[in-house]
C-alpha cells in the first residue's frame, strides 16, 4: 500500500470540541429576535380529505402572527408530497402551521381552527390493497407503472395462500427483469429453497428531529435546518421556497443524524421559512418526537417470495425474486428494485429473475434508509442461505464464498443487453481475515452449546452495497498566512466524511493536517458542487475531488516557484507547508509566500480565470474567493470502471434464552472491503454503528397499527425500541478488519462502508438465531421473542406471516 | 384533536403526565421569545404578562443566574431558551432518550423531566460547564476527542454528563458496568463499541488527574 502521511491515519476531526463543549449548533440552537413559535396540525386519521377550515377564530388570537397553509404552497403532481396537504394520506401529515409568539399560543390557535374532515377509505398493507374489494391508500391509484399511477388488483391470485402465509407469484407486477433462464437453471439444482419472506417497515428515527428555523433579511432567506448533506440542500430548498439559490442561505453545520431521512434536508423545511415570509419575524419549528415519528421517512417494507437452486457444492444457480412493497403514500421508492440489485451482487446467481410492485399505504413516508433495498435483501436471503449451506452439509463462510463476487464482477438489471459491472471486489480476501479474526473454526465449535436455558449461536452473513460516485468538484484555497483553506459542499452528518475527504488535498500537498481549515456546513461561505452525502458515496467521491484539487493546487505552487526561482515546475517538491527545488529544500518557498504570488500574478492563479468543466456552484464560489490567495480548483476527471460497492461480512455470536425468548450479543467482528480506509476510527465507527442499527432490524424494531382506525401505536422510543447500549456485546470489544485492498479505479483507492455496514449486522444475527435453535429460520423479522418461544414450543405464531405492521 | 382538545379544554384540572409535559413544553418554550427583548427586565415582564413566573435564583456551572421560571417548566426549557445554554439536547422532551441529561448536585437527571423549581438551591452541571476556565477539557472530554467518539453527537451531551457521574462514581469500571451505567442514553448512530472505548478512556484519565 503507498506511503501515506495521511490517508490511513487516525486523527481528531475539527468539530470535536465544539460537540463535547456544546458549543456546537444544530437548527434547534439558533436564535432570532422576535422569534415565534410553530405549531402544526396534523391529521388524526390515516385518510381524509379536508372538507372545511376556518382560521378565523385562531387568526384573531393575541399572539397568533400568521397560519401557513396547503393552499400557500405551490401545487405537487401526484404522487409527489407536499409539506403541507389538504388531503392527508397518514396519520400525523401536517395540515397547517400556526406561528405565535410562543408555543403555548399557537398549540391554542391549532385548537380554535374549524375544521372538517372526509375520512376516506385506507390500506395499511399492500396486500390488502392488493386484494380484490380491498381499498387504496391513494384514490388515484394503489401503484405506478412509469410516471402513471394506476390500479392494480390481483383478480387471479388464490388468496387463501396468502392467509396461510405464502405468498403467490402470480399476481400482476409493475418491474421485472431477467437474466439467463431461471426455471431451467431449478430444473437443474441440487437444492431448492422456495420461501415466503417479510422484513418490516422501519422509522429512521434520528436523534435530532427535523427541526428548523428560518428568517429573511434583506430580501434573502436564511434557513437553518438538519441536513445530511449542504450543497445538495440548497438547490431543492430554494426551488421549494420559489426564490432564486442567491437569495437562499442555508445553515446546515451540524446534523444529528439522518440515516438517509435528510438526504437533502426534509420536505417540511420550507414551512418556517414561509411562515417567516408571512409574518415578517424569525420563525422556529420545534418537531416533537412524535411528529417525527411521522414525518420522518421510514425504509419501505417488502413482502416476497425467495426461490434459489443451488449446486451441490452451494453454487447458486437460480435467485427468482418476486417482491410486493409496502411503498407508503408518496414519490415512488425504488428500494424493491435495488434488492434485486444487491441479490445479484452478493450471490453472483447465473440465473436470476426479479419481479416486483410497490404498493401505496396510509403510513409514513417512505425515503432511501442506510443500504435502501439492500438491508432488505440481506435480511431475507442469508437465513435461506444459512439453511442451504445447512442442507448440503458445507460451511457457512464456504457457501458465501463459492458465490462471492470477484475482481470487476458483474450484477444486476441488464441495460442493453449487459449487467453492470463492480470496480472491485476483493471479498474473498475479506472473508479470510474476518474467518481469522472471529477465529469461526473455534467459534463454530461453539454452535448449539447450552449453558441453562442459554443456546449459543453462530451466525454469517455478507451484506454489499453502494459505495461511491464522481465527477464533483473541489475548491481550496492557500491563503498569505499559510492556511489551506479546504471549502467543502459535504454535510456534516456525523459520519467524519466531510473532514476525512479533505485529507486528500492535503495528502497531495503532503502538509500537516494542523495546517488545513476545513470550511463547511453554510452556502455563504463559498462552498464547491458535492455529491449528496447518502448512499455512501462521499468517501469515495471526495476523496477523489479533493486529490485533483489537491493536486491543482501543487501544480501551481510548483509553477510560481519556477516562475520566481527558475527551473522547470517539475524540479520542485512540495511538502510540510513548502514547495521547494527537489534536493535543495533550501532553494524554495513557503505556502504564505506562494499564496501572495499567486494573488499578485492573478490568472488561474488565484482564481481569476477557472477550469471550464467545473459545475456552476463552483465556479460562483471560486469566483467570490478569487484574489484571496492560490487557488487549487478541479472536477474530478479520474478514471472509472463499473458500480463502486463496498462488502461488509458480519460474524455474531448470541446467546437465545430458550425460557425468555431473549437473544442476547456476545461477540461481533466483521470483516470489510471498501478500498483504502481513510480514517480508521470513524470507518470502524461506520462498521460497528451500522451492524448494531442492523441488530435493531433483527430483533426488535417494528410499527404496529391499530387495523381498524389506522393509527399508529408504536409512536415514540419505547414503542420502537431501538438498540442501547447494553445490546451490544461488551464483555468484548467488537472488532473489525479489513481487506484494505485499494479500489483501482480512485487515486486513493478508497470507497464509502456505511450502507454494506448495516446489513452485515442483520443477516448475521438472524443466521446467528437459526445457528441456536437448530432450525430457527423465521422468513420474518423482526425475530420478537414470542416468536422464538412459539417456535420453541411448536406452537402457531401470534402474527401471521405476511400481515404488516403487526 | 385528542389529548390536546382534552387538556385545553380542562386546563390544569386533567394533571396526566402526558398534558402535564405537553403544557410544559409550550408554556416552557412560550416566555423564551419575549425573553430575548426583556432579557435584562424580566420582572417586568412577568408583571406585563399576568402570569405565574417567579423570579429564581439558579446555580449553573458554578454560577448564579436570575432567571424567571413559570411553574411547570422543566430544566430542559430553562436551560435551553432562558440561560442560552443549547449544549443540552431535547431528542424525546419524555425521559425516553438521555439527550438532555444534566448533573444536578452531582448525580445525572434527565433535564427534560425535572422542573426548573425543583433544583433551586442545587447545582446545576451542563455540557458548557465542564471545560476548565482555561480551555482544559474535562477528562472525559479529552477522552471524546482522543477517541473520535461519537458521530452526530446529537446525544452526546448527554453521554457526556453521564459518563462524568460514572467516573466520579466508579474510577474503574469494566465495559459491562459502564454500560449498565449509560444505559439510560440512547445513541442512534449506534456508536456504543466506541462510546465505551471512550468511558474506558475517560476513566483511566481520571485516574490520573
Amino acid at each position: 500500500m503507498a506511503d501515506y502521511k495521511l490517508i490511513g491515519k487516525d486523527y481528531s476531526t475539527a468539530d470535536l470540541v465544539a460537540k463535547v463543549t456544546g458549543r456546537a449548533k444544530y437548527a434547534e440552537d439558533f436564535r432570532a429576535e422576535g422569534m415565534l413559535f410553530t405549531k402544526l396540525l396534523i391529521s388524526p386519521m390515516p385518510h381524509a380529505r379536508v372538507r372545511s377550515l376556518d382560521t378565523r377564530a385562531a387568526m384573531a388570537m393575541p399572539g397568533v402572527e400568521a397560519i401557513l397553509t396547503a393552499d400557500d404552497l405551490p401545487e405537487a403532481e401526484a404522487p409527489e408530497e407536499r409539506a403541507l396537504t389538504n388531503e392527508p394520506l397518514y396519520e400525523g401529515e401536517p395540515i397547517l402551521a400556526v406561528a405565535a409568539v410562543d408555543e403555548t399560543t399557537a398549540a391554542d390557535a391549532i385548537e380554535k381552527i374549524q375544521i372538517e374532515f372526509e375520512p376516506l377509505p385506507f390500506s395499511l398493507d399492500p396486500l390488502d390493497s392488493l386484494r380484490p374489494g380491498g381499498s387504496n391508500a391513494r384514490l388515484e391509484g394503489n401503484t405506478m407503472s412509469g410516471r402513471d399511477l394506476l390500479n392494480v388488483t390481483w383478480d387471479n391470485v388464490d388468496w387463501s395462500e396468502v392467509d396461510n402465509g405464502n405468498l403467490p407469484t402470480n399476481g400482476e407486477v409493475t418491474d421485472e427483469w431477467e437474466v439467463g433462464d431461471v426455471e431451467a437453471g431449478f430444473a437443474e439444482s441440487e437444492l431448492v429453497l422456495n420461501e415466503t419472506v417479510f422484513m418490516q417497515s422501519l422509522s429512521h428515527q434520528p436523534l435530532e428531529t427535523r427541526t428548523a428555523m428560518a428568517y429573511w433579511q434583506n430580501g434573502k432567506c436564511y434557513l437553518h435546518v438538519s441536513t445530511q448533506s449542504t450543497a445538495r440542500t440548497h438547490g431543492p430548498a430554494a426551488s421549494m421556497l420559489g426564490i432564486e439559490p442567491d437569495d437562499l442561505v442555508l445553515i446546515g453545520e451540524y446534523c444529528g443524524g439522518g440515516f438517509g431521512s435528510k438526504v437533502a434536508g426534509s420536505i417540511q423545511m420550507v414551512i418556517p421559512a414561509l411562515l417567516s415570509k408571512k409574518a415578517g419575524k424569525p420563525v422556529m419549528m420545534r418537531i416533537t418526537r412524535q411528529e417525527e415519528n411521522f414525518i420522518g421517512r421510514a425504509r419501505p417494507g417488502q413482502q416476497a417470495r425467495i426461490k434459489i437452486g443451488f449446486r451441490r457444492d452451494g453454487r447458486v444457480i437460480s435467485l427468482d425474486m418476486f417482491i410486493v412493497q409496502d411503498g407508503g403514500p408518496y414519490s415512488r421508492s425504488g428500494d424493491f428494485m435495488s434488492s434485486g440489485d444487491q441479490a445479484s451482487i452478493m450471490y453472483q446467481p447465473l440465473n436470476q429473475r426479479v419481479r416486483g410492485i410497490s404498493v401505496y399505504t396510509n403510513t409514513p413516508p417512505r425515503g432511501a434508509q442506510r443500504a435502501p433495498g439492500g438491508v432488505q435483501a440481506v435480511a431475507m436471503i442469508a437465513p435461506m442461505m444459512n439453511k442451504a449451506a445447512k442442507e448440503l452439509g458445507i460451511d457457512q463462510l464456504d457457501i458465501i464464498r463459492i458465490n462471492a463476487p470477484e475482481g470487476q464482477a458483474s450484477f444486476g438489471r441488464p441495460r442493453e443487453g449487459s449487467q453492470s459491472i463492480v470496480s472491485s471486489a476483493f471479498v474473498k480476501e475479506a472473508l479470510d481475515k474476518g474467518k481469522e479474526a472471529f477465529d469461526w473454526e473455534a467459534m463454530k465449535a461453539k454452535s448449539g452449546q447450552k449453558n441453562g436455558s442459554k443456546v449459543t449461536g453462530i451466525g454469517v452473513s455478507l451484506s454489499s452495497y453502494a459505495a461511491g460516485t464522481s465527477g464533483m468538484d473541489g475548491l481550496l484555497i492557500i491563503r498569505p498566512d499559510g492556511k489551506v483553506c479546504i471549502h467543502q459542499g459535504v454535510g456534516n452528518l456525523g459520519t467524519a466524511s466531510v473532514f476525512d475527504t479533505a485529507r486528500a488535498a492535503m495528502e497531495a500537498l503532503k502538509t500537516d493536517w494542523d495546517q488545513a481549515e476545513v470550511i463547511w456546513g453554510n452556502s455563504s461561505k463559498h462552498l464547491p458542487w458535492s455529491a449528496i452525502q447518502a448512499g455512501s458515496m462521499t468517501t469515495h467521491a471526495h476523496t477523489r475531488a479533493n486529490w485533483a484539487t489537491g493536486l491543482d493546487a501543487k501544480r501551481k505552487l510548483q509553477e510560481i516557484a519556477a516562475r520566481d526561482l527558475g527551473g522547470s515546475p517539475d524540479a520542485y517538491e512540495v511538502s510540510d507547508g513548502r514547495v521547494f527545488r527537489r534536493g535543495n529544500s533550501s532553494q524554495g518557498m513557503s505556502f504564505a509566500r506562494a499564496a501572495e504570488r499567486a494573488i499578485a500574478l492573478g490568472g488561474r492563479y488565484d482564481g481569476h480565470e477557472l477550469p471550464e468543466d467545473i459545475n456552476v456552484m463552483t465556479v460562483n464560489s471560486a469566483t467570490a474567493l478569487a484574489g484571496r490567495g492560490l487557488m487549487g480548483v478541479a472536477k474530478d476527471n479520474f478514471e472509472t470502471s463499473g458500480r463502486n460497492i463496498s462488502y461488509a461480512i458480519g460474524f455474531a455470536e448470541i446467546e437465545v434464552d430458550v425460557e425468555t425468548g431473549v437473544v442476547k450479543l456476545k461477540d461481533y467482528c466483521v470483516s470489510s472491503d471498501a478500498g483504502t480506509i481513510v480514517h480508521p476510527r470513524a470507518f470502524a465507527g461506520q462498521l460497528h454503528g451500522g451492524a448494531i442499527q442492523g441488530f435493531g432490524v433483527a430483533l426488535g424494531q417494528k410499527w404496529v397499527y391499530d387495523r381498524r382506525w389506522g393509527l399508529h401505536v408504536s409512536k415514540r422510543f419505547y414503542s420502537n425500541r431501538p438498540p442501547t447500549i447494553l445490546d451490544v456485546p461488551h464483555e468484548k470489544e467488537m472488532r473489525w478488519v479489513a481487506a484494505n485492498e485499494p479500489d483501482p479505479f480512485n487515486p486513493l483507492g478508497s470507497r464509502g462502508i456505511g450502507e454494506a455496514a448495516q446489513g452485515a449486522g442483520t443477516g448475521a444475527v438472524l443466521c446467528a438465531i437459526a445457528d441456536a435453535l437448530g432450525d430457527g429460520y423465521f422468513y420474518r423479522s423482526p425475530v420478537m421473542a414470542d416468536m422464538i418461544l412459539t417456535k420453541v414450543e411448536g406452537l402457531p405464531t401470534a402474527v401471521p406471516k405476511l400481515t404488516a405492521h403487526a | 384533536m385528542g389529548d390536546g382538545e382534552q387538556f385545553h379544554k380542562k386546563e390544569d384540572q386533567d394533571f396526566s403526565r402526558r398534558n402535564f409535559i405537553k403544557g410544559v413544553i409550550a408554556t416552557g418554550a412560550s416566555v423564551s421569545a419575549s425573553s430575548y427583548v426583556l432579557r435584562e427586565n424580566s420582572d417586568v415582564l412577568a408583571q406585563a404578562q399576568g402570569t405565574v413566573e417567579r423570579l429564581v435564583t439558579l446555580s449553573v456551572n458554578g454560577q448564579q443566574r436570575r432567571v424567571d421560571v413559570l411553574p411547570q417548566e422543566t430544566l430542559a426549557t430553562t436551560l435551553r431558551y432562558k440561560l442560552g445554554l443549547t449544549g443540552t439536547k431535547i431528542g424525546c422532551d419524555r425521559s425516553e432518550c438521555g439527550a438532555c441529561t444534566v448533573l444536578i448536585n452531582g448525580v445525572s437527571h434527565y433535564s427534560c423531566s425535572i422542573l426548573t423549581h425543583q433544583v433551586r438551591g442545587r447545582e446545576v452541571l451542563t455540557i458548557e460547564g465542564l471545560e476548565a476556565a482555561d480551555g482544559t477539557l474535562h477528562p472525559v472530554q479529552q477522552a471524546v476527542v482522543d477517541e473520535q467518539g461519537f458521530q452526530c453527537a446529537f446525544c452526546m451531551p448527554g453521554f457526556v454528563m453521564n459518563m462524568v457521574e460514572l467516573v466520579n462514581e466508579n474510577p474503574s469500571p469494566t465495559r459491562a458496568e459502564a454500560a449498565q451505567h449509560l444505559s439510560g442514553n440512547l445513541c442512534r448512530c449506534a456508536d456504543y463499541n466506541k462510546i465505551l472505548n471512550v468511558a474506558m478512556r475517560a476513566s483511566e484519565y481520571s485516574r490520573r488527574v
